[in-house]
């Protein structure tokens, strides 16, 4: 008995320092020289310095020239994240959905059926960084108006920037909304 | 095209279970393996300071008493660094102590290699924390599951013999010879992909529009890749694999979606090796692949339909249900990924279980309601090998034959054990959500005074069901809807999850030793072959009507009553 106790306390020490430690110390070490941009979270810079975001984590737009991303049940809050937790046919959920569809269909001019479902419904972790092509598409006659360029420059900029599916069949093609709106902004009108 | 994902990204673990199979089988007979010069000598060193003699052999109780000794020495050094984190080092975002009913539940819960997470990793734990107590019980305790997987084996195919291996001696395999590489491979890729790996506090950025958001960071990767391959499912952040820095790809979705699957289905090729009956794992495998299978058509279906009450608003639902989904994953492989995550005790999400639709939600369900597909690192199999006593004594009497398994008779201890391991399961789980029930109906105004449940009717008493079933099949996801961080919630359910443990260990080894110790009959005309695809259907007829017996009152009380609704 005491020395069952003994060999789990000793166990129980060295394979803390092992899995704890040494595992984490071997990857963090091969993240820092083989993947610096990505174990670091992403980031993405402005000229000076300051971090303008993850490239991997979606941020709220709001403004007319930009592309929006899908809602977020925790407000584009990247320090505590989550998703709405709403099942399917609570009445509660029904109800923000038929919101944001009225919204949307307010702000781009266009019928419920050419809503996709990805932008009334809120991602799992409320920071998708991604919207499908068919979402793209249903608000570049509003960015090109705002921006005042005209709309194949916008849809050109969007073709660039479609990520397509990995080997040809993992995923769906879509577009990471923060890219392309830094790509906007670079844009000469 | 999803459609041809869907089947890629099943047929890639069963693919690999063969080899990693027979690696295994080769580690835990001591054999030589070809990673051999890279991790003996770690192997070595961890047995010499720990004291441990790879010589000596233990019987089924001196192996079960090493067992629960040693997880609760680990419970208890986890307990002292959650509880005390705020004192500790690498805490950049200044997280305070854990409390104590949550620590007993975060405890408990990874211990019990369930994972069930009352907090949330970003705001909850500090950074030494997730590595120390966190990572480490992921690796340790999975490698207990496993090596009470390979100790019921040895017991299996033993004949008069009283031990079934060297506690000790089979944990450190499992935690370095196989867990270590694996997840030193898959969390390279995660890296790769774009998994943070800092000790760095939260990244402070001004939008493009001129908000400021707080970006929590950390040691990511090496946690998700032990989470998804030990059947831990705990995440780093709130919402496990969703969040796109847990799961940044459909590259690492696929590779953490075989991580989920590799071990536990390779486990069960592990058994054949071992027995050297390769045609008895092929039936375990098959049966196991018959009540997977029906589980991931009905779920991936039923979330690529859509949700009908969004589509009623004329909206565009051909993508799926997306409430709670990723653009980069998609409708089916989350549904694929909820099914495979429960099936084997996993419990990581890459999609929120609480907004799949009511059916595709049932399907998780039913996977922890079994809890022996698969299943958990080594656990899964224990599980399964319960079934398969049942399914021999029920086959037994139908011939009037003394039921026998191997040549060894089952008999009244036997079947006893064997009912108390069975049990257990559908008890916790009922009575947990009968008790919770209650509670609820019993307080006036409950929607405010207890604040448990995120939506009404029928689906709100699924969030209680899917909590204690998740709790007891040491599954660790949830309908995360549930207010779940309450002294209710976090003892009754922390209480749950040990029992759950320890228990289906505890017995199955002990029916395991007695098996042991009787001699093995020689096989006759007579006998009935336990590899005969006619007792296949017997086993899987056997788990679906007891299952459907246990678990049909209350499916009907939630998910089928709001899919009807």
């Amino acid at each position: 008995m005491t020395s069952d106790i003994t060999r789990a306390v000793r166990f129980t020490i060295v394979t803390v320092v092992l899995f704890g430690g040494g595992y984490h110390a071997v990857l963090w070490a091969v993240g820092q020289v083989a993947f610096p941009m990505q174990t670091e979270g992403s980031l993405i810079r402005r000229s000076d310095g300051t971090v303008i975001g993850s490239r991997l984590i979606a941020q709220d737009f709001t403004r007319p020239e930009y592309f929006h991303p899908r809602p977020s049940g925790v407000d584009y809050n990247a320090a505590s994240t989550g998703g709405t937790n709403y099942g399917s046919s609570n009445p509660d959920h029904l109800r923000v959905v038929e919101e944001r569809l009225e919204a949307i269909k307010t702000r781009e001019g266009v019928t419920a059926a050419e809503v996709p479902s990805e932008m009334v419904t809120a991602s799992g972790g409320g920071l998708d960084p991604h919207i499908p092509l068919d979402a793209a598409a249903l608000q570049t006659p509003r960015v090109a108006v705002a921006r005042g360029v005209p709309i194949e420059r916008v849809q050109q900029l969007i073709r660039a920037h479609t990520e397509r599916p990995t080997f040809g069949f993992l995923g769906r093609a879509r577009i990471n909304v923060l890219d392309l709106n830094l790509a906007l902004d670079q844009l000469q009108p | 095209m999803e459609y041809v994902t869907v089947v890629v990204t099943v047929l890639l673990p069963v693919l690999t279970s063969l080899p990693l199979g027979r690696y295994m089988a080769r580690v835990f007979a001591g054999e030589k393996t070809i990673l051999d010069p890279l991790l003996l000598p770690i192997e070595r060193v961890v047995l010499r300071l720990a004291g441990v003699d790879p010589t000596t052999r233990q019987t089924w109780q001196q192996y079960s008493r090493s067992l629960l000794i040693s997880n609760l020495v680990m419970w208890l050094a986890a307990w002292t660094i959650v509880t005390l984190q705020q004192h500790l080092p690498l805490n950049p975002d200044g997280i305070g102590n854990m409390e104590p009913t949550l620590a007993f539940n975060t405890v408990s819960s990874f211990t019990s290699n369930t994972n069930l997470q009352h907090y949330s990793g970003e705001t909850g734990l500090s950074y030494f924390s997730q590595m120390f107590a966190i990572t480490f019980l992921q690796f340790v305790t999975a490698a207990t599951g496993i090596a009470a997987c390979v100790a019921l084996i040895r017991a299996i195919g033993a004949s008069r013999v009283k031990t079934v291996g060297n506690f000790y001696l089979d944990l450190t395999r499992a935690s370095i010879r196989l867990l270590l590489p694996l997840a030193i491979v898959v969390a390279t890729v995660l890296m790769w992909q774009g998994t943070p790996v800092t000790f760095e506090g939260a990244a402070r950025a001004m939008t493009v529009e001129g908000r400021e958001q707080i970006i929590a960071r950390g040691v990511a990767a090496p946690m998700v890749a032990i989470k998804q391959l030990g059947t831990n499912g705990g995440g780093y952040f709130g919402p496990n694999s969703t969040h796109p820095f847990e799961n940044p790809t459909p590259l690492s979705n696929l590779v953490e979606t075989w991580s989920i699957l590799a071990i536990p289905m390779a486990m069960v090729w592990t058994l054949g090796y071992m027995l050297g009956r390769r045609r008895l794992a092929a039936m375990v495998f098959a049966v196991m692949l018959a009540l997977y299978a029906p589980m991931v058509i009905v779920a991936v279906w039923q979330e690529a339909a859509g949700n009908p009450a969004i589509a009623r608003m004329g909206i565009d639902e051909s993508t799926g249900s997306m409430e709670g989904k990723e653009v980069r994953v998609g409708a089916a492989l989350t549904a694929l990924w909820a099914v495979s995550t429960t099936a084997t005790s996993n419990g990581s999400v890459n999609g929120m279980h609480d907004s799949l639709t009511s059916l595709g939600g049932l399907m998780p369900m039913a996977g922890m309601w079994l809890n022996s597909i698969f299943g958990g690192v080594g656990v899964g199999f224990i599980n399964m090998f319960i079934f398969i006593i049942i399914a021999v004594f029920v086959a037994g009497m139908m011939i009037g034959r003394t039921p026998e398994f191997l040549g060894k008779k089952v008999e009244a201890k036997e079947m006893k054990l064997a009912s108390l391991a069975l049990l257990w399961h559908p008890l916790a789980i009922l009575v947990g959500t009968a008790v919770a029930s209650y509670l609820w109906t019993a307080t006036a105004e409950p929607g405010t005074s207890l604040a448990w449940l995120k939506n009404p009717g029928p689906h709100g008493f699924s969030e209680m069901l899917y909590e204690f079933s998740s709790a007891a099949a040491n599954n660790g996801s949830g309908f995360e809807g549930l207010g779940d961080n309450t002294p209710f919630w976090n003892i009754s359910t922390g209480l749950v999850m040990l029992l759950s443990r320890y228990i289906p260990i505890v017995a199955p080894l002990a029916l395991a030793g007695s098996l042991a110790a009787k001699p093995a009959a020689p096989e006759t005309a007579g006998t009935l072959r336990a590899d005969s695809a006619t007792f296949a259907i017997t086993l899987w007829a056997v788990v679906v009507i007891l299952g459907l017996l246990m678990f049909m009152p209350v499916a009907v009380l939630g998910p089928i009553a709001e899919h009807l609704g």
